[in-house]
């Protein structure tokens, strides 16, 4: 039978604002035990940290630790207990040196005061550990993001230390790095320590981890050893396959003529530093591309340079032929480039304002601010845009922050349909949305392309991609490595190519 | 891994690591070539400007700004700001005047000054940190509040004869030239403290971390709510204090007192070198901050030009110190 | 309808009303309008009056606020403008003449509309914090207002300059006038345009309104020059009451006040959804507050403690730490049962 878990999370439950952040989730970590959380996003899994650190409170379930259960009202007190963790986004503090940035709070004092020859000398110790060998005076800001990296983990790890927790570390490093972060966990690992390790990358967590949570859409799907689960059974279990076979065809009929196949958008080695390597694609008129890729494996960022949001650093863009450099989103609507991003709430949907103003708002932004649409033509439009999509309810006037995702989601594409646009870069429009509504967006694709317009089409299940384009890019570990063909590919076989290990091409 | 290589050793390198150590204390160092170049400036302009006795007021008439300055320089580095401590002042002063007026010993009256501050600062803090309000609205209702109670305790101006509060601006140690009183004391002194304070105390650390970022510094599990509401305290403290050195310099307590000056305040503390988003700055910055003001204003009278040229000046310099900032930090993000 | 009425005028509403019976109850003379000469008087025409100025500057800050954005420099630019106008018009050999007048308040209001454009050129250009942004203009503005007027309060005699707000039109106070046509025209520029909606998207979610293609920099910009054109004119009307310019008290604390009406008039501080109405009706419940306050035999220079308390009520019961309160006091009163029915709020949204 297994030890005694230093850490037991049973039954974790978690509202926010109507949505189901979590829903009876279990889980729990060994002492010196590597252990990860895998899903897609809103799986749930930032959810399931901020809720063992202390960062939010469960609406239901249990958190124990050794057996006793507890309750961490502040990150503080979660660290009490020997909680300790490294964030994705970096949460140390540039401004102060990498000292301070280590012992924050823990300085050694004397007579009350900080003692900084005593604080200098225990933070290079920390530093040695994780093999880090610099200026402890030196400013925090003046290193790399690697290096500060592994400062927030010396910072961790010099601390009374039971259970550490590291949500993707490895997001910034290089090979090298990695190899030594892994070192670092190894060490950690025979003290006993219990880690938490989040990353999106497959090969890191079979290297490194004993022990999976899968979760999927805020439920647990099941705790796995790493040794007994297939990589590509892990993969889809993390993206699941419940829809396939409501509506076997939807991607648009026969292919163009090889004739009538002309480049709208071509990229030429674009990329991003840390984010998506050079990667080179050409999207045809009337084509559906699918991006299919794990969170993490460059998809959203290659969309986001292909559509202008995000200026490309390498390589060049052009659109109809002609070369392009967006500098704002503005630029790239104008020539017919639409975007819609996967993150309805922050970056699509404006909250406070009605369904109507939500869905005219590119195209009143177009216009300009003094020509404004007349009320009439601006009901009959989004009278239109309602009916066409089937926005529920069909009241122009309700605030559009208070429809589900589907509508929500609806809203986005009217905004950006309404502009006519030629490309249009969908990311994720499918997410956190029920079933109904995904075909009617998937129906909705394919005959705007049989209409002449160029889209992009992200999504993390794999059945959708497949059925909806008529030509797959597949990305992993922030590149393109394969283009495919829709009609010679099965679920299985693409999720084989998702999944695939680094080693094994 | 990038780690930093001693064994190079040159001259050369170890300036460059020196000033890569020291590169928050550059602003600082921006100040101060400013005061001098001022001083420079003046000098061979006006021919007898840089006397001892002119640098001996320049402490001493702006002793009260000082001591709000450092304790704006607190409330300032976690990001916040506090636009109440002219009033603060100027009804300390009054409270003060009133008192003492109707016969209550200077022992009591002294402590109680500052306490006012510190409760004014207190609600502000409260507000600040446990309602969500901006800083700076809460800080404005403050600011409001301690006008009007001004004028509750007296519309007129009331005479100070008390000779200990008196004597805290008369008393003039030294020669006749080099000279300093006991406000140029105090706010010396409250200098100090404060810079001990941020540099030496657990609380002081966790003032430039709020600043850094707040979210970050809750995650690192630091006592944020505590000090968040501490340096209003303190600065309502300075200002309490600030309400004595004014009193003494101006031997009355006048509710029009202070108007406009938590804006001098926060031009010297920006002047000074502190970053106004917070997390950079040091007091000693602000003491010079405060100094330029001081001889912008002197300046400005030697020029025989009108006093409003002092707000104009000190209204370009902050807004070059804040262009500079913003671009120092824009560079900073980018990278 | 029913329910944005409730949401959103009907507290500013009820407050004024309050405070209108609280005066009628106290002083029946507060309600009496008296005609003499074909003109208007009493309290509620004094209140018509003497709001002008604030009405002008809160206009301008409900649109600034609406961007996530603030403007302290308003006060300084109202000395600003009346400086400039009357010097002209103590410089000049006509200074009843209205050729003199108009020459004297154009010139006043292009000066604050630059200082406007300038603040939003340091805020959308420059991306420095509104609240710095304007702090510099707040600073070195009344300097330069003194600098206008060589350190004297320069005072003028021009009947014409005068009636602007002292003078009558068709009954009533002109500066009454002047007010109403700024509600207008800015409530037509905002709703009959696309500026408003644009604005209340720039406030609410700048990340999703920029990726719409909204011009969110030239916007704030031009918002910013409009609050400045606004404050020109109420430095306009605040001299011609005076009939003096007075760089050191013009518009004292207005930046205040002004913020103050917005709040209470609905538009919240963090920016978006904004209301005109709103905003006029906190412009009056201030405007009346004051002349509560002052007939309550409260010298007037206490006022800003009553401002700070309303300040402070106001942030309160914006606050979610003070709403969960209220909710879980409302909740532990009613039945457990029925709690138990409303913890979980439907949002009648169909899926």
């Amino acid at each position: 039978m297994d030890p005694q878990p230093v850490l037991e999370v049973v039954g974790a439950q978690l509202r926010f604002a109507g949505d189901t952040a979590l829903s009876d989730v279990d889980f729990r970590m060994f002492p010196g035990e590597v252990h990860s959380l895998m899903g897609e996003n809103g799986a749930g899994k930032s959810t399931m940290i901020k809720a063992i650190t202390g960062a939010i409170r469960l609406d239901a379930g249990s958190i124990s630790i050794d057996g006793n259960p507890v309750s961490f009202s502040t990150p503080a007190a979660a660290q009490r207990a020997g909680i300790r963790t490294v964030y994705q986004e970096i949460d140390l503090l540039p401004n102060l040196t990498v000292a301070e940035n280590v012992m924050l709070g823990r300085e050694p004092r004397r007579l009350g005061f900080i003692d900084w020859r005593a604080t200098r000398r225990a933070a290079r110790e920390a530093l040695r550990q994780v093999g880090l060998e610099l200026d402890p005076d030196s400013l925090l800001s003046s290193h790399s993001l690697a290096v500060q990296q592994l400062v927030a983990i010396a910072r961790a790890i010099s601390t009374e230390l039971r259970i550490l927790i590291l949500d993707e570390p490895t997001s910034s490093l290089d090979q090298d790095e990695v190899a030594e972060l892994f070192g670092v966990i190894r060490e950690l690992k025979s003290r006993g320590v219990a880690i938490l390790f989040v990353s999106h990358f497959l090969e890191q967590v079979y290297e490194i981890c004993d022990r999976v949570t899968v979760l999927r859409n805020g439920s647990m799907v099941g705790e796995y050893l790493t040794t007994e689960l297939l990589r590509i059974d892990l993969v889809q279990k993390m993206l699941g396959r419940d829809i396939a076979e409501l509506d076997p065809e939807t991607r648009s009929t026969a292919p163009l003529p090889e004739s009538d196949r002309r480049v709208v958008l071509s990229a030429v080695d674009v990329g991003r530093a840390h984010r998506i390597q050079q990667t080179s694609v050409d999207l045809l008129a009337g084509e559906v591309l699918g991006m299919a890729g794990l969170l993490g494996s460059g998809r959203t960022e290659l969309a986001r340079i292909l559509s202008g949001v995000d200026p490309t650093e390498t390589g060049r863009l052009s659109y109809e032929g002609k070369q392009r450099h967006f500098a704002e989103p503005r630029e790239a609507l104008a020539v017919g480039v639409a975007y819609s991003s996967e993150d309805r709430k922050h970056e699509g949907i404006i909250g406070e304002l009605s369904v109507r103003e939500n869905i005219l708002l590119a195209l009143q932004a177009e216009q300009g601010w003094v020509r404004r649409i007349a009320r009439r033509r601006q009901d009959e439009l989004t009278a239109s845009w309602i009916e066409a999509l089937d926005i529920r309810p069909a009241n122009p006037e309700h605030p559009a922050g208070l429809l589900s995702g589907g509508n929500q989601q609806k809203v986005m594409l009217a905004r950006l349909l309404a502009l006519a646009p030629r490309v249009l870069v969908l990311d994720e429009p499918t997410r956190g949305i029920d079933v109904g509504a995904k075909i009617e967006v998937q129906r909705l694709i394919s005959d705007l392309a049989a209409t002449g317009m160029s889209v992009v089409f992200i999504s993390a299940e794999l059945e959708e991609v497949l059925r909806v384009s008529d030509r797959i890019l597949v990305l992993r570990d922030r590149r393109a490595v394969a283009e495919l063909d829709p009609e010679t590919l099965t679920v299985d076989m693409l999720l084989a190519i998702v999944a695939k290990a680094e080693t094994d091409e | 891994m990038s780690a930093a290589t001693p064994a190079t050793g040159t001259a050369l390198s170890s300036l460059r690591k020196l000033i890569q150590r020291r590169v928050s204390w550059l602003p600082v160092g921006a100040a101060l070539l400013i005061l001098i170049l001022m001083f420079v400036a003046g000098q061979s302009y006006f021919g007898r400007f840089l006397t001892p006795r002119l640098l001996s007021s320049l402490l001493v008439d702006n002793a009260y700004l000082v001591v709000l300055a450092a304790g704006m320089t607190f409330v300032i580095l976690t990001g916040g700001i506090d636009l109440s401590v002219g009033a603060v002042m100027a009804f300390t002063g009054m409270l003060a005047a009133k008192l003492l007026s109707t016969g209550v010993p200077t022992g009591v009256v002294i402590p109680l000054m500052i306490a006012s501050g510190a409760v004014f600062g207190l609600v502000i803090g409260v507000l600040v940190n446990y309602f969500d309000v901006q800083p700076f609205i809460a800080s404005l209702a403050g600011m409001f509040l301690a006008r009007g109670l001004c004028f509750v305790v007296s519309l007129e101006a009331v005479q100070v004869k008390d000779t200990t509060v008196l004597g805290l601006q008369s008393t003039k140690l030294g020669t006749f030239e080099w000279y300093i009183t006991p406000t140029g004391i105090i706010a010396l002194l409250v200098i100090v403290v404060a810079a001990w304070v941020l540099g030496y105390t657990r609380f002081g650390r966790t003032v430039y971390a709020i600043g850094g970022n707040e979210q970050s510094a809750r995650l690192m599990g630091l006592p944020v709510a505590r000090t968040k509401v501490l340096v209003y305290v303190i600065s309502g403290v300075c200002a309490g204090i600030a309400g004595l050195l004014f009193t003494a310099y101006t031997a009355a307590g006048y509710s029009l007192n202070g108007i406009g000056t938590e804006l001098d305040t926060i031009a010297s503390v920006v002047i000074g070198g502190t970053l106004l988003a917070g997390g950079s700055g040091y007091v000693i910055g602000s003491l010079v901050g405060v100094l330029v003001y001081g001889v912008i204003k002197v300046a400005i009278t030697f020029l025989g030009a009108d006093s409003s040229w002092t707000r104009i000046t000190i209204g370009i310099l902050l807004l070059v110190f804040v262009v500079v900032q913003r671009v120092l930090v824009a560079r900073g993000s980018r990278r | 309808m029913r329910r944005v009425l409730k949401n959103r005028l009907l507290w500013p509403i009820g407050a004024l009303v309050a405070l209108v019976v609280v005066n009628a109850i106290s002083r029946p003379s507060f309600l009496s309008i008296t005609v003499r000469d074909g003109e208007l008087y009493g309290s509620f025409i004094d209140i018509l009056r003497n709001s002008a100025p604030l009405m002008l500057v809160a206009l301008g800050m409900t649109l600034v606020i609406a961007t996530r954005g603030i403007d302290l420099s308003v006060g300084a630019q109202m000395a600003i403008s009346g400086a400039v106008a009357l010097t002209i018009i103590k410089d000049s050999p006509t200074p009843n003449s209205l050729s003199t007048i108009a020459v004297a308040v154009l010139a006043g209001v292009a000066l604050t509309l630059l200082f406007g454009l300038w603040n939003g050129f340091l805020v959308a250009v420059l991306g420095i914090q509104p609240i710095i942004a304007t702090l510099v203009l707040m600073l070195a503005g009344r300097g330069i207002a003194l600098l206008i007027t060589g350190g004297f309060i320069t005072t003028i005699n021009s009947t014409p300059y005068a009636f602007m707000s002292q003078g009558y039109a068709l009954g009533f106070p002109f500066a009454f006038f002047v007010s109403l046509g700024a509600i207008v025209i800015v409530s037509l520029v905002v709703r009959r345009t696309a500026l408003g909606v644009l604005t209340e998207s720039v406030g609410i979610n700048p990340t999703a309104s920029r990726l719409a293609g909204v011009r969110a920099r030239s916007i704030t910009w031009s918002l910013y020059g409009l609050s400045g054109l606004l404050a020109g004119f109420a430095g306009i009307l605040y001299s011609s009451n005076i009939m003096a310019a007075d760089a050191n008290n013009a518009g004292i604390n207005i930046e205040l006040d002004a913020i103050l009406a917005v709040v209470l008039g609905g538009t919240s501080l963090a920016g978006g959804k904004f209301t005109i109405a709103g905003t006029v009706v906190g412009v009056f419940i201030i405007q009346t507050l004051t002349s509560t306050i002052t007939f309550l035999g409260v010298p007037p220079a206490v006022t800003p403690v009553f401002k700070a308390l309303v300040v402070i009520i106001v942030c309160l019961s914006q606050s979610r730490r003070v709403r969960q309160w209220v909710r879980q006091l409302w909740q532990r009163l009613r039945p457990a049962a029925d709690a138990k029915t409303t913890a979980t709020p439907t949002q009648g949204a169909v899926a």
